[in-house]
């Protein structure tokens, strides 16, 4: 049987009500779909099941690639290509003068860390120029906090009535879709 | 949201709510400019000017146009360059130092800091380019593949390290200072009623939601981007101090640099600093938000790194005496006595008597002392680079190449031309965009804002 599903949104005025809403929602079994708000809101990813972020290990990653590629352009440069004879003293092996190299690969690793991790959090946050507006409610980076549900008909009613309980300002019915069956999956919370 | 002490003076003054900073920070944007920022911009704007047509006769007839001789072969441009980029290393320090030591205050000045950041390092990068004398070979120093054979940079030098260690610092820091914008160009795309300006902010703002999932990323971007600039920023000044301290110069073959540099730099950073946010706080009307408070705990970095700069100068001193080298000990003699001498005694006094007036709690919370005594600083900074690299070339080994040195009006014109370019940009920053980063200000609001501490003190009692 298809399944009508809600998108309801939960606007309010402090960040305060609207961490006791999601509890209050989680605690009945109810899925959150989003949660924006003005600034960074702490515990609340954890709150709504946002696993935690992996970037940092992208930024070492991409760090360690930078230690390795400044330690290859150099050697290649200084030792195997041509090597640096200053007073009589050649490069011969790169060990010789690795105190004169420890500048540059710290700076390379800075540099891929930085810039690697960056790209990727834009591109993972899809934040790219000329992207459309992702938060539903233009309020929401002002003062307003926005819970977003995504719900079957009964679980709908159920949360409307803790949003409203819990202090809600506004719970602004977002019109209803049809979910074929097939695409159904059990809830996962 | 944890409660702060009730004796902890608050960091945003006055009834505040999340959407009073809103409307706060938008205010310059939406509103028409003041009056004194028309005139600093036109101001600014003619001294940039200056700076472009001094900048032009140097490139035509080459660096022969500087006061530079065959002796002092570093002068203005290396002082300049030096003076710029120390000014920058305030920016990266309080948004990624004072973000690791999680320091409340800075969430008010972070945000024109960093741009100062990347104006002053901008202003910097005009001075190396242009002192190799022919800049449109600077290409060659990067390590790319070229036409003359295998010819690669030498990686032994330390000019090439700074090359690398000022391009990095430059990208991150700009990289830093947009990725915190982003969310603040989206609460300006989501208030804005101006199409041109819709379309503008919307475009800048990369599309931003503010989602659980977005902020939990930018958060961990911002600390460990913090985490990464802040052995950055000291690498920075250190490898600048390396293109003296690697040399055989008597003066500046010290071991000291390093450290005396970032000092110096921080210390400057925090002057420039100073003097823009006075600036800011006046035409913007941002009171409630870069307090007395504020300010203060800027005089009292000024105090530390300050004295950190007038221990580093008197163990300079002690050193060369001690040292037994009379090469060193003549450097010294020659800096407090010879020629140069006003000028490193405008170093002494600007640098290590007047951030000592701080001490006083009257005048690090005047806002006229304090605005008096940040540019006082940054004379000073100005001219320690003047003394360690013209005095010294002035005097070196060979007494046969002793020469003195008088900038030239092309010197003059270029120097004043980056203050106007710096100006100017970080004048337009302070119209566009938005000066304090209001998202991260909402944060601290519950613990930190005037009303809301004494509602909280109110219901314990």
């Amino acid at each position: 049987m298809a399944t009508t599903k809600q998108i309801i949104h939960g606007v309010f005025g402090d960040e305060v009500p609207m961490i006791e809403a999601c509890k209050k929602l989680r605690a009945s079994g109810i899925r959150i779909k989003e949660v924006y708000t003005p600034m960074p809101v702490h515990g609340i990813d954890a709150l709504i099941g946002v696993p935690r972020t992996r970037l940092a290990i992208c930024a070492f990653l991409y760090g360690i690639t930078g230690t390795g590629l400044a330690t290859l352009m150099m050697w290649y440069m200084m030792v195997s290509d041509w090597p640096n004879d200053i007073g009589g003293k050649p490069t011969w092996a790169y060990y010789f003068a690795i105190p004169a190299f420890i500048p540059i690969t710290f700076e390379a690793t800075v540099f891929c860390a930085a810039h690697g991790m960056a790209l990727t959090y834009l591109l993972r946050c899809m934040l790219v120029p000329g992207a459309k507006a992702k938060n539903p409610d233009p309020r929401t980076t002002d003062d307003k906090f926005l819970i977003l549900l995504d719900l079957k008909e009964e679980q709908a009613q159920k949360a409307e009535a803790i949003l409203k309980e819990n202090g809600a300002e506004e719970v602004n019915h977002k019109g209803s879709y049809v979910v074929e069956p097939k695409y159904i999956l059990e809830d996962a919370h | 949201m944890h409660a702060e002490s009730e004796i902890r003076i608050p960091l945003i003054i006055g009834d505040k709510s999340y959407r009073q900073i809103t409307d706060d920070i938008i205010a310059p944007i939406e509103g028409k400019a003041a009056r004194g920022w028309y005139t600093l911009t036109t101001i600014s704007a003619l001294c940039f000017l200056w700076g472009i047509c001094s900048l032009a006769y140097t490139i035509g007839v080459g660096i022969g146009s500087w006061g530079s001789n065959n002796g002092v072969d570093w002068a203005w441009d290396i002082t300049n360059f030096v003076w710029w980029i120390g000014i920058g290393h305030a920016g990266t320090l309080i948004s990624a130092v004072l973000l690791l030591f999680r320091q409340k205050w800075r969430m008010a000045i972070n945000r024109s800091a960093e741009a100062m950041t990347i104006f002053a390092v901008m202003c910097a990068a005009i001075f190396v380019l242009l002192h190799t004398g022919r800049p449109w070979l600077d290409y060659m120093l990067f390590p790319l593949p070229n036409q003359f054979g295998s010819l690669w940079p030498n990686f032994n030098s330390p000019l090439l390290w700074d090359v690398f260690a000022v391009s990095t610092y430059f990208t991150v820091s700009l990289v830093f200072w947009y990725i915190g914008l982003i969310p603040d160009f989206g609460m300006i795309r989501d208030r804005v009623i101006k199409p041109w300006q819709k379309k503008m902010y919307g475009f800048l703002s990369f599309g931003w939601g503010g989602s659980a999932r977005h902020w939990s990323r930018f958060e961990e971007v911002s600390l460990v981007l913090a985490g990464l600039s802040t052995p950055l920023v000291f690498s920075v000044h250190s490898i600048v101090s390396f293109d003296f301290a690697t040399s055989i110069v008597p003066g500046w073959h010290t071991t000291i640099f390093p450290p005396y540099f970032v000092a110096g730099a921080v210390f400057s950073g925090f002057a420039m600093v100073l003097t823009l946010m006075l600036v800011v706080r006046k035409i913007y009307k941002l009171e409630h938000y870069l307090t007395v408070k504020h300010i203060e705990y800027m005089n009292i970095v000024i105090i530390v790194t300050g004295s950190i700069v007038g221990v580093a100068y008197l163990t300079e001193l002690f050193v060369a005496w001690y040292s037994g080298v009379e090469w060193e000990q003549y450097a010294f003699l020659n800096r407090a006595t010879g020629p140069l001498a006003w000028s490193y005694w405008i170093m002494m006094g600007c640098n290590v008597v007047s951030p000592q007036l701080f001490w006083f709690k009257k005048i690090r919370t005047s806002i006229v002392a304090t605005f008096i005594l940040s540019i006082v600083v940054n004379i000073g900074m100005w001219f320690e680079r003047f003394v360690i690299i013209v005095t010294t070339l002035c005097r070196t080994y060979v007494p046969s190449s002793w020469n003195t040195y008088t900038p030239s009006f092309i010197d003059v014109g270029i120097f004043v031309g980056t203050i106007g370019m710096f100006g100017t940009f970080f004048l337009l920053f302070s119209r566009y965009f938005p000066v304090i980063a209001q998202a991260e200000l909402k944060t601290i609001l519950k613990a930190s804002g005037e009303s809301q501490k004494k509602a909280a003190a109110n219901n314990h009692h």
